[in-house]
């Protein structure tokens, strides 16, 4: 237990140092280089230019430019080179946004798909397997930035209320029952949309582990020993299909900020991914940096402590 | 044995001399009639015969032919000096046309009129004709999709093989094992799963210059890690089998067994993979356009259109439905071929 701890952990950090290597590498080797952004500008002097560098320490060697990097990413340090604020710091504001944003969608995911995903392998071949089979084909195939355009469409046609941003402009300051209930109509949305690739992914899977399991021996023998259909399917079935769950909820974490980008850059949502986003159209270095390597540790969080959660859940492992 | 008593015809069962079998006059009532004859069905027909019953991928299927049909007719119709669906024309006085509507007669020339006379799927906010614009689109929606997966395929194929392969060989350097190949792989498949995948794509097309043959070739860098899995995992089951043995044994050189007897037998996997590859490859490009980083405009793409779209999405509804609900057929076309696929190259379905 303690060796697996240990080993895992020793690996995940290996895996982390070439990420970050990688990442480095990318930004800083592509044509075009940050202080290049307007060469043009008369008031921009050779001097301006020299200072600016020497700033963001790009006129340092490049293994010195990573070394600094990553020194002043974990004292706090980092500033960012479009408004020179400290990146932690922006990045902890839009953190709790996008996190907000990804419960409230996840939890969607799950209460939907579960349900949906174990109803269609037990009506198995039926017309309701056969629909939600069809229908979440259809919603992986779907664009989601074409069905955000169409619910918007729907949404502001109908129902004629503002939809984007995290709450109505004009309205701050409203009181107490107010202000809340404003910002979850916001929420409802996009992460609605959030979900739905999910929902369409996870239900197909769960229906494949659920007829996996019914098709085991130790099912027949319990309804041989005359149980009840329920009893069979809650009790024995799907405790034992839920086991391959327990690891997603590990690979859930890294879907923070890679999932979002462009829900949030439609709506306006002031979370992590458009923060990306509009750190790749700055070419703002730092951000894209640090964001690209908070993913990836959220990314081997996720494996190491869903690896963990196996290990209690499953007694038949052992490490 | 001489030719003589070759010629006798073989022994039977019971040890006498039988007549010599003639293939040609082999009665199908005689018992060896099933050991001689090639088997009824060729594995192509057997798995077609398997595929013909599920509906929805023979519906994906038939779908994606004419999606095919129309990109070549795209090709034909909108390329050449003077195409017979201009996807450039301007024509100002035509902007913003719903769908099925005719041009202005007056104040459009002559010669820039639409071919069939009316504006098929609308007009854009130059007047361009959307329909001609779509099916220009097509081929390059298309392409990116498969030069991307093609490009993952190889790379996938080729780290996945060598992973199965030559795993257990180390790498040394000067006289110090550092790890084995396989060792090595495994890692490298933990750090590309660890970044971001959009993000990534995202971050590297921004950065570049914008070229479509960029595009492609981010998305395929960026998605070999499936496929190698599957070749991998695959091949470390085969390569312990019995006719592996037999080749290494007659004295098969490595690249013969690896080309000719492992891949053969692990394609199933990375076939179905590379099918639902191309769907995400093409939502991927479209998720770029539509972000401002997808192919550069003389190109028109359904991304393309869609994200030119968006400004007038209540004015010209059109210009975001048409592309979107395109997309929308051809990648669940995709998918459920592929999903189609993977159930029949999975020998446990068949009957």
């Amino acid at each position: 237990m303690l060796v697996f701890t240990v080993k895992s952990l020793y690996k995940k950090f290996i895996t982390l140092f070439f990420v970050s290597v990688i990442s480095f590498l990318i930004i800083h080797l592509a044509p075009g280089e940050p202080s290049q952004i307007n060469p043009l500008n008369p008031r921009f002097t050779k001097d301006d230019l020299e200072r600016y560098r020497a700033a963001f320490d790009l006129d340092k060697p490049l293994h010195t430019q990573y070394l600094l990097f990553f020194k002043k990413l974990f004292t706090g340090n980092l500033k960012s080179f479009k408004d020179n604020q400290p990146v932690m710091g922006k990045i902890t504001e839009r953190f709790y946004n996008s996190l907000l944003l990804f419960f409230v969608g996840t939890i969607l995911t799950w209460c939907l798909a579960f349900p949906v995903g174990i109803h269609a392998a037990i009506k198995r071949g039926f017309t309701f397997d056969r629909w939600t089979t069809f229908l979440s084909y259809a919603l992986i195939s779907l664009p989601g930035f074409f069905l955000a355009y169409v619910m918007i469409i729907f949404v502001v046609e109908v129902f004629n209320v503002p939809v984007l941003g995290m709450r109505t402009f004009g309205r701050e300051g409203i009181g107490f029952p107010f202000t809340p209930m404003d910002k979850l109509w916001h929420l409802v949305l996009p992460s609605i949309l959030e979900a739905t690739a999910g929902i369409a992914i996870l239900s197909r899977y769960v229906r494949s582990q659920m007829l996996e399991v019914i098709g085991q021996d130790y099912i027949r023998t319990a309804k041989a020993k005359g149980l009840t259909d329920d009893e069979v399917n809650y009790n024995h079935a799907l405790k034992n299909a839920l086991l391959p769950f327990v690891t997603m909820f590990g690979m859930l974490l890294p879907g923070l900020i890679g999932g979002s980008v462009i829900i949030e850059s439609i709506f306006a949502w002031p979370g992590m991914g458009r923060m990306g986003y509009e750190a790749i159209l700055a070419r703002d270095f730092p951000i894209i940096i640090t964001l690209n390597f908070f993913s990836a540790v959220l990314v081997l969080a996720g494996t190491f402590v869903s690896d963990l959660l196996y290990m209690f859940v499953d007694p038949r492992i052992k490490l | 044995m001489t030719n003589e008593e070759r010629g006798q015809g073989f022994k039977g069962a019971r040890g006498q001399v039988e007549k010599p079998l003639n293939l040609q006059t082999l009665e199908p009532s005689n018992p060896l009639f099933e050991d001689f004859m090639p088997p009824e069905r060729t594995p192509f027909q057997d798995f077609w015969m398997v595929f013909k019953g599920n509906g929805m991928a023979m519906a994906g299927l038939i779908i994606l032919l004419i999606f095919f049909a129309l990109a070549i007719m795209g090709i034909i119709t909108t390329s050449g000096e003077k195409p017979i669906l201009d996807p450039h024309t301007v024509r100002l006085p035509d902007k913003l046309k719903p769908p099925l509507s005719k041009p202005t007669i007056d104040s459009v020339p002559k010669e820039n009129l639409p071919y069939l006379g009316i504006y098929l799927l609308g007009t854009d906010e130059l007047g361009r004709d959307t329909f001609a614009r779509m099916l220009q689109g097509a081929i390059v929606s298309l392409s990116v999709g498969f030069v991307a997966v093609g490009i993952s395929i190889i790379l996938g194929v080729l780290i996945g093989g060598i992973a199965g392969f030559y795993g257990e060989n180390m790498i040394k350097i000067g006289k110090y094992n550092i790890m084995t190949i396989d060792t090595m792989i495994v890692a490298l498949i933990d750090i590309q799963l660890s970044f971001p995948t959009f993000f990534l794509i995202l971050t590297v097309v921004a950065l570049l210059p914008p070229s479509i043959w960029n595009i492609m070739a981010i998305i395929g860098i960026t998605g070999w890690v499936g496929p190698a899995r599957f070749v991998r995992a695959d091949i470390l089951s085969l390569r312990e089998q019995e006719f592996i043995l037999a080749a290494k044994s007659i004295g098969a050189p490595d690249f013969r067994i690896i080309l000719l007897h492992l891949l053969p037998n692990s394609i199933a996997p990375v076939l179905v993979s590379a099918t639902i590859g191309i769907a995400t490859a093409i939502l991927t490009e479209s998720a770029l356009s539509f972000l401002g980083f997808g192919v550069p405009p003389p190109n028109a793409t359904w991304g393309n259109i869609l994200s030119d779209g968006k400004k007038y999405i209540f004015d010209a509804p059109w210009l975001t439905y048409i592309p979107g609900i395109t997309i929308l057929f051809t990648v669940l076309a995709f998918n459920l071929f592929g999903e189609g696929l993977r159930d029949t190259l999975n020998p446990k379905l068949r009957t």
